[in-house]
């Protein structure tokens, strides 16, 4: 009754190979689309800034990663560190006069040369290995931002993001920050939807199946995999970049640790390995399911008249963090994506589910 | 010289506690194929749990170290049987990510049941160093790398016993094993089970050096990097690679420290993981894993 399939008929290649062919999903993105870019005149401030600003860009950030580990199959244990340099080489080109605009590209573009350089082991290793050296190169990478004062401005300090601004109109409102982050994942996720479409995403479907075989037939292994660091890279550095001018304000060496890189592993891999979807469903989860779950359980302790010492309160986010992660990988390895798409297809023929067995 | 000699040798010793540590993974790796990146944590259990025996209760340290080794088996089966045994068959990064998890819980959860303040274990006043000649030795850092040496021996020649040799079979191929009728699941949880044994040797170790919190955690870097280098199946391999990251690990940070500004403990680490892996993936006495179309 909602999906409605019958009477969609294609007249052409191009319709045929449409996205999203049934009109009531086409609908259903508008109304998002919709809701999303109104979404300042409904939503409270706080819920912007606090909520849907970085869940938009770790969403972006999640996009890329899951470029490199759901498409093209690499492990990549130190995305955080590609983050990171993403955002101090823009913050550093702002801070030296180089325009808002620009300097997140050069921040991208640098992240991608870094990243390609994370990717050299992934020539010679795959799998746990592969996961091992990202790993060793998050370490370093860390290691270098703390130390060089170049870089981090001296030992420890937090280096402020200037007032961004795109062809002179101030980007530093709450509202702006929130249509740079929807731009941004909009952007993104629309790549990663098409990109499976395309040579690139084939030649990396190929490689994540079996690398040696994609090379028999003739793909340049070293290349692609290159480019799919690369690729995967330049998101990871936009959003990095996009998350220290339009969250967090400012860029510390903590912010991108090896726990983040965790996180956005935590992310994708909730989400589901390969979806778009499923990559916004998981960085909302991991970002907020501690949170709220917290909540209730401080809820309940006080309902209950319970009292839990403080340092117990302090370590509850990560129990629950970690805990979740557990019984999703154990209860539904596919993810959040594989829960969407068992209620669409639910959906999709309903009320008719008899038919289907 | 006299400074590189010292660096040398408490470094060595250093390094053979950390090769303890991996001792850990490489069971593990060696019977199931799975990369234990919760070791760490499983250490800083161990330390928890030798707290309570050795320290709080004041237990003698055997009976406490047997206590401390049973309960870390519990938990090393339990893990085993109840998150890792659903996993089989599932791809690399979800186990790997399930194991993530595992120290991120186990990291939330010691602390705050144990008390979140860091727990001596042993008294200050034993720590005198031990003179040989000019150069200063640790005694703790001596203790745990003679107990590693002695904890690999005994491994070794466990081997050599027939649940040993059973273990050796599981390694090689399980398939195989199951059809001599080798218990392939129970040899897998007992790998994990004495694991977490070593574990809790290790955490009792490691506790007496730099007391018993969540950043012992920590150790699972440097464990990887012995790991890694000496071959993930391979034990003589871990004690040789912990000698080496050990001592490469604190004479360069003895000398680069002042001049960089401190920190390159963690970067010597990072690099032998990363050069081992470009240029030598097996490690040293790894056995090379051939795939085919």
């Amino acid at each position: 009754m909602f999906y409605r399939e019958c009477g969609v008929r294609h007249t052409n290649y191009v319709s045929d190979r449409a996205i999203a062919s049934i009109p009531f999903e086409r609908w259903l993105l508008g109304v998002l689309l919709a809701a999303a870019v109104l979404a300042p005149l409904y939503i409270s401030d706080l819920f912007l800034v606090s909520y849907l600003t970085p869940w938009l860009l770790w969403s972006a950030a999640a996009l890329g990663l899951n470029l490199l580990m759901g498409l093209a199959g690499q492990i990549h244990l130190g995305y955080a560190a590609i983050m990171a340099v993403g955002a101090y080489a823009s913050i550093h080109m702002a801070r030296a006069g180089v325009p808002f605009g620009l300097a997140v590209v050069g921040g991208g573009l640098l992240a991608a040369v870094i990243g390609s350089l994370f990717g050299l082991p992934a020539m010679r290793v795959r799998g746990l290995y592969l996961a091992m050296s990202t790993l060793a190169l998050q370490f370093i990478v860390d290691w270098t931002l703390v130390q060089v004062p170049a870089i981090s401005g001296g030992a420890q300090a937090t280096l402020v993001a200037p007032r961004p601004s795109i062809l002179g109109l101030s980007l530093v409102s709450d509202e702006a920050r929130y249509y740079v982050a929807l731009a941004l994942a909009v952007a993104t996720g629309l790549f990663l939807v098409n990109v499976r479409r395309t040579d690139l995403g084939r030649t990396l479907v190929a490689l994540r199946e079996k690398d040696y075989a994609a090379a028999v037939i003739g793909i340049n292994v070293f290349y692609y995999k290159s480019l799919a660091f690369a690729v995967s890279s330049f998101i990871g550095g936009v959003s990095g970049s996009l998350l220290a001018f339009m969250y967090y304000r400012a860029v510390t060496p903590e912010q991108f640790g090896l726990n983040v890189s965790i996180m956005m592993v935590a992310m994708v891999i909730i989400g589901g390995l390969g979806s778009v979807i499923g990559s916004f469903f998981g960085a909302g989860f991991v970002l907020l399911a501690p949170i709220i779950l917290e909540r209730l359980l401080r809820a309940g302790a006080a309902a209950l008249s319970l009292s839990i010492p403080h340092s117990a309160l302090a370590h509850i986010p990560l129990i629950i963090y970690g805990g979740l992660i557990v019984l999703f990988l154990l209860g539904e390895p596919l993810g959040l994506a594989k829960v969407y798409d068992n209620m669409r297809n639910y959906l999709r023929i309903w009320p008719f589910g008899y038919t289907r067995k | 010289m006299l400074f590189l000699a010292e660096l040398a040798i408490n470094g060595g010793l250093v390094g053979l506690m950390y090769a303890l540590v991996a001792t850990g993974i490489v069971l593990i790796y060696k019977s199931s194929g799975v990369v234990n990146l919760a070791q760490g944590a499983f250490v800083m259990a161990g330390g928890y749990f030798a707290w309570l025996f050795v320290g709080r209760w004041q237990l003698p340290v055997p009976v406490g170290v047997l206590l401390a080794g049973g309960a870390m088996g519990l938990l090393g089966w339990i893990t085993e049987r109840f998150a890792l045994r659903r996993m089989i068959g599932q791809p690399l990064i979800m186990i790997l990510m399930l194991t993530l998890a595992l120290e991120v819980v186990l990291r939330g959860t010691f602390p705050p049941v144990f008390g979140v303040d860091t727990k001596p274990i042993g008294s200050a006043a034993v720590q005198a160093p031990i003179w040989w000649g000019d150069i200063l030795i640790n005694r703790t850092y001596l203790v745990g790398g003679v107990t590693a040496v002695a904890v690999v021996v005994l491994l070794s020649l466990f081997f050599r016993s027939r649940p040993g040799i059973a273990m050796r079979a599981v390694s090689d191929d399980h398939l195989a094993a199951w059809a001599v009728g080798i218990p392939v699941e129970r040899v897998v949880a007992f790998s994990w089970a004495a694991s977490g044994s070593v574990a809790a040797v290790t955490g009792l170790l490691w506790g007496s050096v730099q007391g018993v919190d969540w950043s012992l955690s920590l150790l699972l870097i440097k464990a990887l990097a012995v790991a890694v280098l000496g071959g993930l199946d391979s034990l003589a391999g871990v004690v040789l690679a912990g000698l080496f990251v050990g001592i490469a690990e604190n004479v360069v940070s003895g000398y680069l420290d002042p001049v960089v500004g401190g920190g390159t403990k963690t970067v010597v680490t990072a690099a032998v993981i990363f050069f081992t892996i470009l240029f030598r993936p097996y490690g040293l006495f790894g056995r090379e894993v051939i795939e085919r179309i």
